[in-house]
């Protein structure tokens, strides 16, 4: 059961990370803070959990990273989204409406 | 493409993994200290904003592992260290790696020369565009006694073929044969190519410099030209560029360069020097003269059965376009019943040499074979020393898998380094072998390492060590954890029992190996012993000197004159010191020449239509039988006196005077005749058969005419200009021969160079010589494999009695006797061996069938070989047992049961 929340929360995960470097690139913190935003909830598993999964999504070409230096002079990795990252997220978005459509549909009936 | 980046991105991941901890360290560094400055700004104090902020962030060391498993597939980063560990492994263990290695490199090396030959010589397509598109053209006739069944092509067929043909994007003739070039240096002979323009089209080649022949070359009446073979026009006139356009001589005929040929231009895998034109004389042209050969190119998409098709369809119409010979009846050749029989031109080039290399082939791969059971064996012994630490890895977790991935990383590190070294064995292995069989193989100079065999070793490679890595992994079975963390390996008697049943099934496999292998190599020294017993039918080969010399007709027209100076130097040579004798005949002994040419018999009748046999003719001087060493078993040879007065005689072998009149001595006084309009000529002579076509073909049925007879095929009168004078003499073969025989001829005729010296002897050898080749390398093969199976064998006891010297030293103290023990290991030595050699001569019996092509006088299942073999290899399995037995049992029982 753990298991499998886990890997709806990491396809999740991913998904809320693409979106929240749809407008700018942005370090690890910033995006933490981000997604913080929208979802407490994820938050609860740690914020260690983010940099595998943007690991993952760098080497799945979904997002690039450079050293960049920040205001303050320090150095930190800077993501950003590649083109194929913003038709994956097209597509995720796509793919969720779709998929929230029908359980709400399903839910509706069962009412 | 996109996704084949995508995935090679993947599985390289975003970088090294020094390379990746250091980035994670810095980014989580980074992120915790600006959390912990917000939680600072928030209020906290600073040691309480650092814990919040690490809370916050979970567990570093967790996220650091899975961060490291998403940067890169964790199978990469295993598959390295197993590779690190392997080779640490090996390197502690040195005797073991370098025997292992060596062992595997003897195999891959043998296996990657004799494939890098195979490979140059069968199944590389010739150097022409499209070259599978490329054959023969060749027919049968079944209505025909011919010797050798394959009937070559007639110009006639050409221009016919040529005309109507659908299935042919060109068709040529083409022959060999050797010419005279005088002036502009010393008269030389060299190797001549006279083609049709299509030959060439054909095999779409075109001359480097100048033009090719065209149809306007091949018309009668036309000026001559010749087109120039680069090395020909290097070699002659320097490489110069205004020799297209020259004029030089040929056979003593003027002839125009119009052209050279490329620099890599072969033919049929052979240089050439010179090419000439075949002209090409409708008017004149009547059916028979088979003797030119032909080569077509296919048109795209068409087989060979169609091809076939096509020309079945048009040989009617060939018999009725041309006509007959004087004298000769249509009816002849439609009895004949012409069927084609296209092969593709490789397999013309190739001949026999093909079934050669693929035993050879076979014998290397079993030697391959052997060499990788010998190194499953040494990886077993060796497996059984880390029996414990295997338990430990286990026990620690390690799936089969893995455990199973690492001795497989090992048992490639070994092949590959085995691979590489052979590949040093096997550059030196392919220019030995080249060397040593140059006589045989076509297309010896292509032959080195290229890339297609740098693939093979590496296939082999990878193959072999997957081999016996599996080997020695499948025998693992379900580890008893328990019990290999405890022992230290090997006290009951019990524990090892699959591996050492795997280790003697090994062994067994070995020795039946090895027993094929020395099986053939039998078979091909009784072989090899068969073919150089043959009668050849004369004497001293090796005093026999061979020397062609040819008189063309624009020197020297009259025929009579041309016989006169053939006279004048048989009598000059024959005043060289050393010479005993000479005498000079179209061809020599062994020469393999001659024409076939139908022979009528007088006594016997032939119906309308019906073709005499066809017999090989020969034209001979007389003294040749003598000078030979040939027997005159009835009658008398041709002497001079018969060609002073014209008379019209033969001689003829053995096998034909049986064949025609029952018995040589009816023979004599008996009629024959080679062409209807011919005179009866009369046998004055039979001669016991002499080979011609090689040693283990018999003796052809042959005619020997005097080398100048009046109407003789339908002309007045025919002389050989081409003669092989055959000496003699205590100096044949050398050189001051050569010069002294060089000198004579310069004196009557300074025109005339001597032509393809040679003594009888080498060509002997060289018929012999695809046997010896063979009988070489199969014995190669055999003796490896033998010393590689005795090793085996070796090993197997070797270690079997180390593991039970406590056993021995109990026996011995208990009152064995060393004898008794002894016999115990050399009795299951032998058991083993025996059973391989049983196995390995019910494969023998299988698998030599494969060989009967190159087998001579002996069959593929002789009883001689088989015994001989099974002999040899039990008696040398007894004496492997034996060294390791005594060894074992000269151990002091004392000290044995004393030692831990």
């Amino acid at each position: 059961m753990a298991k499998e929340r886990g890997d709806v929360l990491q396809g999740t995960l991913d998904m809320l990370v693409l979106k929240a470097l749809e407008l700018e690139p942005m370090h690890g913190l910033g995006i933490t803070e981000r997604i913080g935003q929208w979802s407490e909830r994820l938050l609860q598993v740690g914020q260690g959990t983010l940099y595998p999964a943007l690991y993952r999504l760098e080497r799945q070409g979904l997002i690039t990273s450079a050293w960049k230096v920040t205001a303050n002079n320090r150095r930190a990795r800077y993501y950003a989204l590649t083109r194929a990252g913003r038709k994956q997220l097209a597509d995720e978005l796509v793919q969720w409406r779709r998929m929230s459509r029908a359980v709400n549909l399903v839910l509706d009936v069962t009412k | 493409m996109r996704r084949i980046r995508d995935e090679w991105r993947r599985l390289r991941g975003i970088g090294r993994r020094a390379d990746v901890d250091a980035r994670f360290d810095e980014e989580v560094r980074f992120h915790v200290d600006q959390q912990t400055e917000k939680n600072e700004r928030a209020g906290m104090p600073p040691a309480e904003a650092r814990r919040e902020a690490l809370a916050m962030f979970g567990g570093v060391a967790g996220a650091k592992d899975q961060a490291r498993a998403e940067a890169r597939p964790a199978w990469i980063d295993g598959t390295l260290r197993d590779l690190r560990h392997g080779i640490r492994g090996l390197r502690r263990t040195p005797v073991f790696t370098m025997l292992a290695v060596l062992t595997i490199a003897v195999g891959i090396g043998a296996t990657t020369a004799v494939f890098t030959v195979l490979n140059a010589v069968l199944l590389r397509p010739l150097p022409y565009r499209d070259a599978d598109r490329l054959v023969e053209v060749t027919h049968r006739a079944p209505g025909l006694d011919l010797p050798g069944g394959v009937v070559n092509l007639a110009t006639t067929q050409l221009v016919s073929y040529r005309e109507h043909n659908t299935t042919f994007e060109a068709i040529g003739l083409w022959t060999r044969f050797n010419v005279t070039v005088t002036g502009d240096g010393p008269p030389e002979q060299i190797r001549c190519l006279q083609v049709t323009h299509d030959t060439l089209q054909a095999l779409d080649v075109v001359p480097a410099s100048g033009r090719p022949f065209t149809p306007a070359d091949e018309a009668p009446g036309s000026p001559d030209t010749i087109l120039l073979a680069h090395g020909f026009s290097q070699r002659r006139f320097g490489g110069d560029p205004s020799i297209v356009g020259r004029t030089i001589l040929i056979d003593s005929r003027p002839r125009q360069v119009v052209g050279v040929m490329p620099q890599d231009f072969r033919f049929l895998a052979d240089e050439v020097d010179v090419l000439l034109p075949l002209q090409v004389d409708r008017s004149q042209l009547r059916l028979g003269g088979f003797n030119l050969r032909g080569v077509a190119r296919l048109k795209p998409g068409v087989t060979i059965a169609a091809a076939n098709a096509d020309v079945a369809r048009m040989i009617p119409g060939w018999l009725q376009a041309w006509p007959a010979p004087a004298g000769v009846s249509h009816a002849v050749f439609e009895s004949a019943r012409f069927t084609p029989d296209l092969r593709p031109l490789k397999e013309a080039l190739v001949g026999d040499i093909g079934d050669v290399l693929w035993v050879v082939m076979g014998a290397v791969a079993v030697v391959l074979l052997i060499g990788c059971a010998n190194v499953a064996n040494l990886l077993l012994v060796r497996g059984e020393g880390r029996q414990q630490e295997l338990a430990i890895r286990s026990a620690l977790g390690a799936a089969r898998g893995r455990l199973a991935r690492a001795l497989v990383i090992e048992s490639l590190v070994l092949s590959l380094a085995g691979g590489l070294c052979g590949l040093l064995l096997a550059a030196a292995g392919v220019r030995g072998l080249v060397a040593y069989a140059a006589d045989l193989l076509p297309r010896a100079h292509d032959i080195a390492i290229d890339p297609v065999a740098l693939i093979f070793t590496l296939a082999v490679s990878v193959g072999s060590g997957l081999l016996f890595g599996l080997m020695s992994v499948v025998r693992r079975g379900r580890p008893d954890i328990v019990r290999d963390l405890a022992g230290a390996g090997g006290r009951t008697a019990s524990q090892g029992r699959d591996r050492r049943r795997a280790r003697h099934t090994l062994v067994v496999v070995q020795v039946s190996l090895a027993t094929v292998l020395l099986v053939a190599s039998g078979l091909m020294t009784r072989t090899f012993v068969a073919l150089s017993h043959v009668d050849p039918g004369f004497t001293s080969p090796e005093t026999l000197q061979l020397v062609r010399v040819t008189i063309p007709g624009a020197q020297v027209a009259e025929p009579e004159r041309v016989l006169q100076m053939q006279r004048d130097i048989q009598a000059r040579m024959a005043a060289v010191p050393g010479v005993a004798s000479v005498a000079f005949a179209s061809s020599g002994p062994l020469q393999r020449a001659g024409s076939g040419d139908p022979v009528e018999f007088e006594h016997r009748t032939y119906g309308e239509g019906q073709v005499p046999p066809i017999r090989l003719f020969k034209f001979i001087a007389p003294g040749y039988f003598q000078t030979i060493g040939a027997r005159v078993i009835a009658g008398r040879d041709i002497d001079w006196s018969d060609l002073q007065a014209d008379r019209p005689v033969a001689v003829v072998v053995e096998s034909l005077a049986r064949e025609a009149w029952g018995s040589p001595a009816a023979a004599l006084g008996g009629r024959l005749r080679e062409y209807p309009s011919s005179p009866w000529r009369e046998v004055v002579g039979v001669v016991a058969d002499i080979r011609d076509q090689g040693l283990h073909v018999p003796a052809p049925s042959t005619v020997y005419f005097p080398v100048l007879a009046r109407n003789f095929g339908g002309s007045p009168v025919r002389i050989a200009r081409s003669v092989a004078f055959v000496l003699r003499t205590e100096r044949a073969g050398t050189e001051t021969l050569l010069a002294d025989l060089r000198e004579v001829l310069g004196a009557i005729n300074g025109n005339v160079p001597l032509a393809e010296p040679r003594t009888v002897a080498e060509l002997h050898d060289g018929y012999l010589a695809q046997t010896s080749v063979t009988l070489m390398l199969l014995g190669v093969a055999g003796g490896m494999a033998l010393l590689l199976s005795l090793i085996g064998i070796y090993g197997v006891l070797s270690h079997a009695a180390a593991l039970r010297t406590r056993e021995i030293g109990i026996r011995a103290a208990l009152g064995a006797r060393r004898a008794s023990l002894r016999v115990m290991f050399v009795r299951d030595g032998l058991r083993l061996s025996l059973a391989g050699v049983i196995a390995g001569l019910a494969i023998a019996l299988v698998l030599t069938r494969y060989m009967t092509a190159l087998l001579f006088g002996v069959g593929a299942v002789d009883p001689m070989t088989y015994v001989v073999v099974a002999v040899v290899l039990t008696a040398a399995a007894a004496l492997a047992s034996y060294v390791p037995a005594h060894r074992a049992t000269s151990v002091n029982p004392v000290e044995v049961l004393r030692a831990p």
